[in-house]
C-alpha cells in the first residue's frame, strides 16, 4: 500500500520508508545501509555514543522531551547489576499513530536504534513493550526480529564484536497507564500497571529493581541515524533548543490527515493550511490540540502564532507532547469533545491515587449532566476546583491530563458550556 | 542543633525537629505532635503514597508533596496548615466523599472512623456533588470478616497486610481505575488463615468489620483498658473493650517488642470464657458437711485455725493464668504452711502459628500467659497436653491441699477427700470442689491488676477491666493476708505492694518495680531466648 499523503514540505529520514512494504525485509534494509549505524556505534565505544545522541540534542518523543542522551548518562557506567533497555511502544494517546507506523513500515530501523541504546547504556536485555492491540506491527515486529537474530545482529556475539544483547517483545494488555514508564516496568514484571512512587528512579531501580532506561520508539528510530551521520548533521533542522525532525500525527478536520516528519519548530497553521491541505470542506478553525488528548487546547487565534516546537507550543500555553494534532472546525462541539477526552481518561485511570480515581469520574459525570441539559453555572467552578485537585496531586500525570483539557476550554470556550448550561443545546446546533 | 552525618534538622509548623537520616516527614511530623491525615501509610506495613491524604507543603517545592514517602532534608521546612496544604487535602477528601455512603448510624466504625474524623477536621463543610453514587454493596470475606465496598476508601492497607505480613496474599484489588475494588480470589476467602482479624482493625473506614463484633456495641460506649492476651505465652499486648460489665471485643496494643500491631484470630475471638456467668460469689466454709456462706473475715479466721492444725506437707495446684503476683502470695502460703510440692497444669496446642512478617510473632503452643511465671516461682508442669491428668497425688494427699485456679474439670467429686485442709482458690465450682473446706471467691486477669511473665521472660502489666462478682478479692491479697495473718506482718495492699513481695522472695524478679515496667513490660531473664518455646 501506498502511504496516502505525502508533502513536499517534508523531511523524511525515520519516515523514508513508509508505503514501501519491501523496506521492512533485512535483506532490503541492509542493502539501503541498515545495521550499519551499529557497527559504528561498536566501534566507538558507549560513552562516545552517548556523547554523540547528547550532541545532536534529540529530545525524548513520548511526550515528555527530556534530552536522550542525558538520560542514558544517568545510567551508572560500570553496571554492578543487570541493566535493562525499555522501549516503549504502548502507544495509546489519543491522537497518535506514529509509532505504529514506524514499527509497520520500518521495524528494523527501530531493532538497530533498540540495540544503539542498550549497547550504549550497558544492557545486555532489551524489552519492546508493544501495545496489545498492535495486531499486525507486532506480527511484522516478531518477524524483523526474527529475521535480526537469523542474521546475526542481535543475541550472542553481534557482529563478531563480542557484544551480546537479547530483544524481547512484550504485549500489553491493553492499558493506556501502561506507556507511563514505571506502569510499563510492573506491567512488564507481570504486576497491576500502576505507575510507581518516584524516587527512586528508574536509572536507579527500575525493572526487576534493576537500572532501566525507557524510551519512546520514535526517539529509538533516529538513534541510528544520529550514530551514521553525526550529532551535528541532524541539528541541521529543528530549532538550537528542539533539534531534528518529528513525526506528526495530525487528525480531526483536515483535508489530508497523517502522519508527516517535519523539522521541529514548523508553523502550525502551515502545518494545517499547506501540508494537510487546509480545514476539510472550507470551514473555520475553532481549535486545536496540539500533542494529544493529555495537554490544554488552543484556540484558532493561538495557533496562528505557534511554532511546533517543545518551546513554541509551551509559549502558545499548551504542550507538544506527542505532537498529536488534533484539528476541530467550527462545527465542533467543545463540550462533547472535552467529555469525550475526560471520559477516556476515566476509563483508562489506574485507580491508585484518589484524586485521579475519584475526579475523573466525578468529571465525566458532570460533564455529562451539562451535556444533557441539566447542568448549573455553579458546576464550572466545581470543574475548575476538582480541576486543581488533581493537578500535580498524585503518583503519576494521568490525572493532569484529564484536568488539563478541562480548564482549558472552560477558560477558552465557557460560551459553549453556558450555552448548555442556560439553552440546553450546543453553540454550533443548527 | 547541628547534623551529624546520620540526623537532619528540619522545620515543621515553625517547630525544629531533629530526626534520624531517611526518615519521612510523616513520621518526623509525628514526632513533634503534628499528626498529618493519611489512610494507606501504615508503619507496620509498606508505603504506596496513593490515598494522596497525607499532602503538605514543603518550602520551594511549587506543587503539595505526599509525606509518608517523602523523606526529611535538612533545612526543610514544612507547612501542614498552609493554604496550599489544606486545600490540596480538603480536595482530597471531597473526592473521598463522593461515593462515600454515610450510613454512619448503622456503621460498625461510626465513632472510631478516620474517614468522620478527617472530613470534621479538614473536609468542606458541604458536598457538592449532585450525581448518583457509586454501588458495590457487601460481600463476605470468609473468617471473621465482612466487607462493605461502598465505605472503603481503597488505601489497600488489607491487601498489604495479607501480602506482606500474614504471606498469605487472599485479598486484591479487581478492576480498575472508579470501578476498583477490594476483592477475594474466587471461592478463596479468608477462611483457613490465622491472623486475617488485623485487617479489620487497619481498615480506616468501616469497609471491613467483623462478623463477631457486628452491631454489638457503639464505639463511644465501649471503655478500654490496656491488658495482655492470656490465650497463649506470646504475651501479646491488647485492650479489652468493655461494656456492660462484660468484655465486647479484643484489639492489639502497639508494642514493637512483643506483637507489633498485631494479635492473632484464636487470641482476639477467645474471650467469652471472661465472661462467664456462673461465678463463685462469696467465701464458702464446710462445717460439718454443710457449705456455709462467710464473710472474708471469718472464713480467714476460720482458715487460719484449721491450717493450725494441718501440719502436714502441702500440696498446691497453681494455674498459669494466675498472675505473677497470685503465684508469689500463693508460693509464700505453702512456705508458711510447712513447704510442699507446687504443680500445674497447661493445654499445648499440636503447633505453632508464626506470622510470617513479624518474626518473634506467633500464637505459640502453650495456652496459657503465665507458665513461665510459674516455673519462676518454683511450680512444676504435670498432666497431658490436653490440660489433664496428673493430680493423681494431689488428689489423695491427706495433708494439706490448696487449689489455686485451676477448675479441675478433669477430677471428681473425691477430690481432696482425704486432705487435712483442702482450700479451693478459684472463679467457678466444680464436682472437685464438693470436699474443699474452704472454696474461696477469686478474680480472674480481667478484674484484677497484675503481671504475666511470657515465654521469653518478659514481666508485663495488666490493669483491671471489669468489676469483680460478688465478694470475689484477687488471689494475691486473700493469700496474702493469710501468710501476713500467721507471720504478724503487714500484708500487701495492692498489686504493687505484693509485687514487690514477690521481687523480694524470687530472684528473677528482683530489682523490677511496677513504675518500671509501665505499659510495656521489662524482660525478667536476659538469658532466655526470645524466639521459641
Amino acid at each position: 500500500m501506498a502511504y496516502p499523503y505525502v508533502s513536499d514540505r517534508e523531511v523524511r529520514i525515520l519516515s523514508k520508508n513508509f508505503g514501501d512494504p519491501t523496506a521492512r525485509r533485512v535483506d532490503e534494509y541492509v542493502q539501503r545501509g541498515g545495521y550499519q549505524a551499529l557497527r559504528k556505534a561498536f566501534e566507538m565505544g558507549p560513552a562516545a555514543v552517548i556523547d554523540e545522541v547528547k550532541a545532536s540534542g534529540l529530545r525524548g518523543r513520548g511526550g515528555a522531551g527530556f534530552p536522550a542522551g542525558v538520560k542514558w548518562s544517568f545510567m551508572p557506567k560500570e553496571p554492578t547489576k543487570p541493566h535493562y533497555l525499555l522501549c516503549n511502544a504502548d502507544e495509546s494517546e489519543p491522537g497518535t499513530f506514529k509509532d505504529r507506523e514506524l514499527i509497520r513500515w520500518d521495524p528494523h530501523q527501530l531493532i538497530e536504534g533498540v540495540l544503539i541504546a542498550a549497547y550504549a547504556i550497558r544492557a545486555k536485555h532489551a524489552y519492546i513493550y508493544i501495545r496489545g492491540e498492535f495486531f499486525e506491527p507486532s506480527q511484522v515486529l516478531a518477524k524483523a526480529l526474527e529475521d535480526a537474530y537469523a542474521k546475526g545482529f542481535v543475541g550472542k556475539d553481534i557482529l563478531g564484536s563480542g557484544n551480546d544483547i537479547d530483544i524481547t517483545i512484550h504485549p500489553g494488555g491493553g492499558a493506556y497507564i501502561c506507556g507511563e514508564e514505571t506502569a510499563l516496568m510492573n506491567s512488564l514484571e507481570g504486576r497491576r500497571g500502576q505507575p510507581r512512587v518516584k524516587p527512586p528512579f528508574p536509572a536507579a531501580v527500575g525493572v526487576f529493581g534493576m537500572p532501566s532506561t525507557v524510551n519512546n520508539v520514535e526517539t529509538l528510530s533516529a538513534v541510528p541515524h544520529i550514530v551514521n551521520h553525526g550529532g551535528e548533521w541532524y541539528r541541521q533542522w529543528g530549532t538550537e533548543k528542539s533539534p531534528g525532525t518529528k513525526l506528526f500525527c495530525v487528525s480531526g478536520h483536515v483535508a489530508k490527515p497523517g502522519n508527516y516528519e517535519l523539522p521541529l519548530g514548523f508553523p502550525l497553521m502551515d502545518l494545517i493550511d499547506d501540508v494537510c491541505g487546509g480545514v476539510r470542506d472550507g470551514k473555520a478553525l475553532k481549535a486545536v490540540i496540539p500533542g494529544g488528548s493529555s495537554v490544554p487546547i488552543l484556540t484558532a487565534a493561538e495557533c496562528a502564532t505557534c511554532a511546533m516546537d517543545y518551546e513554541g507550543v509551551a509559549a502558545a500555553g499548551s504542550m507538544l507532547g506527542c505532537a498529536s494534532v488534533i484539528v476541530m472546525d467550527e462545527t465542533t462541539d467543545i463540550v462533547s469533545q472535552v467529555r469525550r477526552m475526560v471520559q477516556f481518561y476515566e476509563h483508562e485511570s489506574c485507580g491508585q491515587c484518589t484524586p485521579c480515581r475519584e475526579g475523573t469520574a466525578w468529571m465525566t459525570k458532570v460533564l455529562k449532566r451539562i451535556e444533557d441539559g441539566h447542568g448549573r453555572e455553579e458546576d464550572l467552578q466545581t470543574l475548575l476546583d476538582m480541576s486543581r485537585h488533581m493537578t500535580g496531586t498524585t503518583i503519576c500525570v494521568l490525572s493532569d491530563s484529564a484536568a488539563a483539557p478541562v480548564v482549558s476550554s472552560i477558560n477558552k470556550f465557557r460560551d459553549e458550556y453556558l450555552a448548555y448550561i442556560r439553552r440546553g443545546e450546543s453553540v454550533g446546533a443548527a | 542543633m547541628a547534623d551529624t552525618p546520620a540526623t537532619v534538622t528540619l522545620t515543621i509548623d515553625g517547630k525544629e525537629v531533629t530526626v534520624p537520616k531517611g526518615t519521612t516527614i510523616l513520621q518526623a511530623a509525628k514526632s513533634v505532635g503534628v499528626d498529618i491525615p493519611h489512610y494507606c501509610y501504615h508503619p507496620g506495613l509498606s508505603s504506596p503514597a496513593m490515598c494522596r491524604l497525607c499532602l503538605v507543603e514543603v518550602e520551594g517545592v511549587p506543587k503539595p508533596l505526599p509525606s509518608c514517602v517523602t523523606q526529611v532534608a535538612p533545612g526543610q521546612v514544612v507547612k501542614t496548615q498552609s493554604p496550599m496544604a489544606l486545600d490540596a487535602r480538603q480536595g482530597v477528601l471531597e473526592f473521598y466523599a463522593l461515593n462515600h455512603p454515610l450510613d454512619c448510624p448503622i456503621c460498625d466504625m461510626s465513632g472510631e472512623c478516620f474517614f468522620q474524623d478527617y472530613i470534621h477536621a479538614e473536609g468542606r463543610e458541604h458536598g457538592r456533588s449532585v450525581e448518583p453514587k457509586r454501588v458495590f454493596g457487601r460481600d463476605d470475606f470468609g473468617g471473621d470478616v465482612l466487607f462493605y465496598g461502598d465505605r472503603c476508601v481503597m488505601c489497600t492497607r488489607c491487601v498489604r497486610f495479607m501480602n506482606e505480613i500474614e504471606q498469605d496474599p487472599r485479598l486484591t484489588v479487581v478492576q480498575r481505575g472508579n470501578r476498583s475494588i477490594i476483592d477475594t480470589f474466587f471461592d478463596y476467602g479468608l477462611e483457613g488463615t490465622h491472623w486475617h482479624g488485623n485487617i479489620v482493625d487497619l481498615c480506616p473506614v468501616g469497609a471491613l468489620v467483623s462478623k463477631d463484633f457486628l452491631y454489638k456495641a457503639r464505639a463511644w460506649d465501649l471503655k478500654h483498658t490496656p491488658s495482655i492476651c492470656p490465650n497463649c505465652s506470646q504475651g501479646c499486648n491488647i485492650e479489652l473493650h468493655t461494656r456492660d460489665n462484660l468484655v465486647q471485643r479484643v484489639k492489639p496494643r502497639e508494642n514493637l517488642e512483643v506483637n507489633g500491631w498485631w494479635i492473632c484470630d484464636y487470641g482476639r475471638l477467645n474471650y467469652e470464657w471472661i465472661n462467664h456467668g456462673d461465678r463463685l460469689e462469696a467465701p464458702l466454709v464446710r462445717e460439718g458437711g454443710a457449705a456455709k456462706a462467710m464473710g472474708w473475715k471469718e472464713a480467714l479466721r476460720a482458715f487460719l485455725e484449721r491450717a493450725a492444725e494441718s501440719g502436714k506437707p502441702v500440696k498446691a495446684v497453681a494455674s498459669p493464668f494466675a498472675s505473677n503476683e497470685d503465684l508469689g502470695a500463693l508460693a509464700a502460703l505453702v512456705e508458711e504452711l510447712g513447704g510442699g510440692e507446687i504443680v500445674y497444669r497447661s493445654t499445648m496446642a499440636d503447633e505453632e502459628i508464626p506470622l510470617k512478617g513479624y518474626p518473634g510473632l506467633a500464637r505459640r503452643k502453650e495456652l496459657a500467659p503465665n507458665s513461665k511465671g510459674a516455673e519462676l516461682v518454683g511450680a512444676h508442669r504435670v498432666g497431658g497436653n490436653d490440660g489433664s491428668g496428673g493430680l493423681e497425688a494431689v488428689a489423695s494427699h491427706d495433708g494439706i491441699v490448696l487449689v489455686l485456679g485451676d477448675v479441675l474439670a478433669d477430677q471428681q467429686g473425691d477430690f481432696g477427700s482425704k486432705a487435712s485442709l483442702y482450700a479451693y482458690f478459684g472463679v467457678r465450682a466444680s464436682p472437685a470442689t464438693q470436699a474443699a473446706h474452704f472454696v474461696l471467691p477469686v478474680t480472674t486477669f480481667a478484674e484484677q491488676e497484675g503481671t504475666f511473665t511470657n515465654f521469653g521472660g518478659r514481666v508485663q502489666r495488666f490493669w483491671p477491666a471489669l468489676e469483680p462478682p460478688g465478694a470475689a478479692r484477687p488471689a494475691w491479697l486473700v493469700l496474702g493476708a493469710m501468710v501476713a495473718e500467721r507471720r504478724g506482718s503487714t500484708p500487701a495492699r495492692s498489686a504493687a505492694e505484693s509485687f514487690q513481695l514477690l521481687a523480694e522472695r524470687v530472684p528473677a524478679f528482683a530489682g523490677l518495680t511496677y513504675d518500671e515496667l509501665g505499659t510495656r513490660g521489662a524482660v525478667v531473664l536476659e538469658t532466655v531466648p526470645l524466639s521459641g518455646d
